[in-house]
């Protein structure tokens, strides 16, 4: 990282106070982002969360072991393919976290990022460390997208396990009726949690932004959650039909279309350009917000 | 000794600016309707222990936020380390240090991640060197025991010995203490005591935010008094003291006579008749006569009053501390 790494223990002593300091910044952030990931994924919230998260494919897998087959047309998409194939139990479990439990997730992890340092205190201490104000802020969203996709594979994954463990496994028989291979069936499901962790970027960039207007995280946190179930319920009013194409939750459960033969990107690209949108847009408020704001916590 | 605000220019005109590792001009900062800190004009000069004194809420951590860019000035300007702040606040930063309003850390994680985190903020923080330096700093504060605890199970005064080993992770030229004895014991505060003595010694400006008088006395070389978030007065310790008046305490039998005399000379003298009566004491403020200590005698000898004690009493810390920011909880709000 610097060119005086070599003595830089012994020169801890007694560098003349004015030295001059390396400048490495890429090396600097990366190392500022892998301690932020060691810190949110070392506290123990985060592994509850993911834990919750984990447990909607058990129960659904094991109360369909237990119970049986559901009269067919009922319950949620998918859950009849569960009996024949028990890959399923991780797109079924996705379709039911969609509209609330992956969001509050996300919402707790995204209005946590800035508020949650300044109602502990520390966002005086990173910023005077200095962390810089837009790098933290860089830092802290990266954080943020990664658990969106840790917590979209724990629901596939534990699906996908916990459907092998109970039911049948083989050939998936996919939507437009195609059957493919079990290798290429788990692969649409990993590209079914890309979708899905794209999706929820963009509301990541919101909790981002409401967590800089605040010291108290838990007003983030439901703030941002309560926008994305506000956004599906205006996406389900037919009234509000001219506004659905901007909503952040206008392509959440688009992703049934990775289970077609061939695979329809279509919705997946409008999905990441609407996501994109909303990152830019929420990005640069929480910047501005950022560079202007007195942190007196 | 600089009167304060009311006369802004001065702090430039006092030598080199080069010279001054704290250095603002009408520093002011308004929340809506409230002045929390008005027209502050700092010089706190470079190897200075400087004692940055004031009542609660009068203005001395909202100046000590503007100075670590954590807080915008609404005017004036603050230059640290030679440096125009918040400007320059990447480059200024990585050489304070500082302990802003309390010690803050992530509660669940331990007292060497706490610094390791903040440590990995700071982009001109070596990483190869980072656990040593953590150690090493956790070592200083006394606390190499306790680094691998949560940092929820620390009492108040190890959190304060975390947040002082985090201003030292590295080797710095400015260090801001914002009350740093703060919930620690009397064996703590000795030691901080003798930690700042040994920065200093070492060539780092240290700024100590305090209430605690006795103690900026005993280690500080400057001191600036804050109130109701006006600057009333800096300057060297020595300079503060003798801006007090001095007393002279006269004992004696003759007690009318020496008022008479006293009071002859143009000195201000204490109403006090108990001490008069009890103590054989008469005690007077030298008042604008300015008059010289052996004068007094002269005078008093020479007026037939006995003479049997003379003492020229200077004002303590804390009586011009006192003068300063007013009586009790009557302070200027």
């Amino acid at each position: 990282m610097s060119s005086d790494g070599e003595g830089a223990t012994a020169g801890l002593e007694t560098p003349p106070p004015s030295a001059p300091r390396p400048a490495g910044a890429r090396g600097g952030t990366l190392s500022l982002f892998a301690s932020e990931l060691l810190t949110l994924f070392r506290r123990r919230r985060t592994w509850a969360l993911l834990g919750a998260l984990a447990l909607i494919p058990i129960l659904i897998a094991v109360a369909i072991r237990i119970a049986g087959d559901a009269p067919s047309g009922r319950g949620p998409a998918f859950l009849g393919q569960i009996t024949e194939n028990g890959l399923f139990v991780g797109v079924t479990a996705m379709v039911v976290a969609m509209p609330l439990f992956l969001p509050l997730t996300i919402g707790v992890v995204a209005g946590d990022t800035i508020a949650g340092e300044a109602s502990h205190g520390t966002l005086r201490y990173l910023l005077i460390a200095p962390a810089g104000r837009v790098r933290l802020l860089v830092v802290k969203y990266g954080a943020t997208a990664v658990f969106c996709a840790a917590a979209t594979l724990t629901v596939v994954v534990v699906g996908s396990l916990i459907g092998w463990a109970l039911f049948p496994v083989g050939p998936v028989t996919l939507l437009s009726g195609a059957t493919v291979s079990v290798g290429e069936g788990l692969l649409r499901f990993l590209s079914i949690a890309a979708y899905v962790t794209v999706s929820l970027l963009g509301m990541s960039a919101i909790g981002l932004f409401l967590s800089t207007l605040t010291t108290v995280p838990v007003g983030a946190m439901a703030a941002t959650a309560i926008l994305a179930v506000v956004s599906q319920i205006m996406g389900a009013l037919p009234q509000l039909e001219w506004l659905h194409p901007w909503l952040f939750t206008q392509y959440w459960l688009g992703f049934a279309d990775l289970l077609r033969e061939p695979p329809v990107w279509d919705s997946f690209v409008d999905n990441a350009v609407l996501q994109a949108g909303y990152v830019v847009a929420f990005g640069a408020l929480a910047v501005s917000r950022m560079l202007t704001k007195d942190v007196l916590s | 000794m600089t009167g304060g605000s009311s006369d802004g220019a001065e702090v430039g005109d006092r030598g080199d600016r080069r010279d001054l590792a704290i250095e603002t001009h009408g520093l002011t900062k308004r929340f809506r309707s409230q002045l929390a800190v008005d027209g502050v004009d700092l010089a706190v000069p470079r190897g200075a222990v400087f004692g940055f004194l004031g009542p609660n809420g009068s203005g001395k951590t909202t100046t000590i936020r503007m100075l670590l860019g954590l807080v915008t000035a609404s005017a004036g300007g603050a230059r640290v380390l030679g440096t125009d702040m918040p400007r320059h606040v990447d480059s200024v930063l990585p050489r304070v240090g500082a302990l802003v309003e309390g010690p803050a850390f992530s509660p669940y994680l331990s007292g060497v991640s706490n610094l390791r985190r903040f440590d990995a903020a700071d982009r001109h923080a070596p990483r190869r060197t980072r656990a040593a330096r953590v150690d090493e700093a956790l070592d200083r504060v006394g606390l190499s025991h306790a680094g691998g605890k949560k940092v929820h199970a620390y009492s108040l005064g190890m959190k304060q010995r975390l947040g002082i080993a985090n201003a030292l992770l590295m080797r710095r030229e400015l260090l801001v203490l914002d009350e740093p004895t703060n919930g620690l014991d009397p064996q703590g505060t000795r030691e901080v005591r003798s930690l700042i003595r040994s920065l200093a010694d070492d060539g780092t400006t240290v700024f100590v935010s305090s209430h605690l008088l006795a103690e900026v006395e005993q280690v500080c070389s400057h001191v600036g008094v804050m109130s109701a978030g006006r600057l009333v007065a800096q300057g060297t310790l020595a300079e503060f003291r003798d801006g007090g008046e001095a007393r002279v305490l006269v004992r004696t039998p003759d007690g009318a006579g020496a008022r008479r005399v006293l009071q002859g000379l143009g000195m201000h003298v204490d109403d006090d008749p108990d001490r008069a009566a009890v103590e054989h004491t008469v005690a007077a403020r030298v008042g604008p006569s300015e008059i010289a200590p052996e004068a007094v005698v002269a005078a008093l000898v020479a007026g037939g009053v006995r003479v049997r004690g003379f003492e020229v009493e200077r004002a303590s810390l804390e009586q011009r501390f006192v003068e300063l920011t007013g009586e009790g909880f009557d302070v200027v709000q």
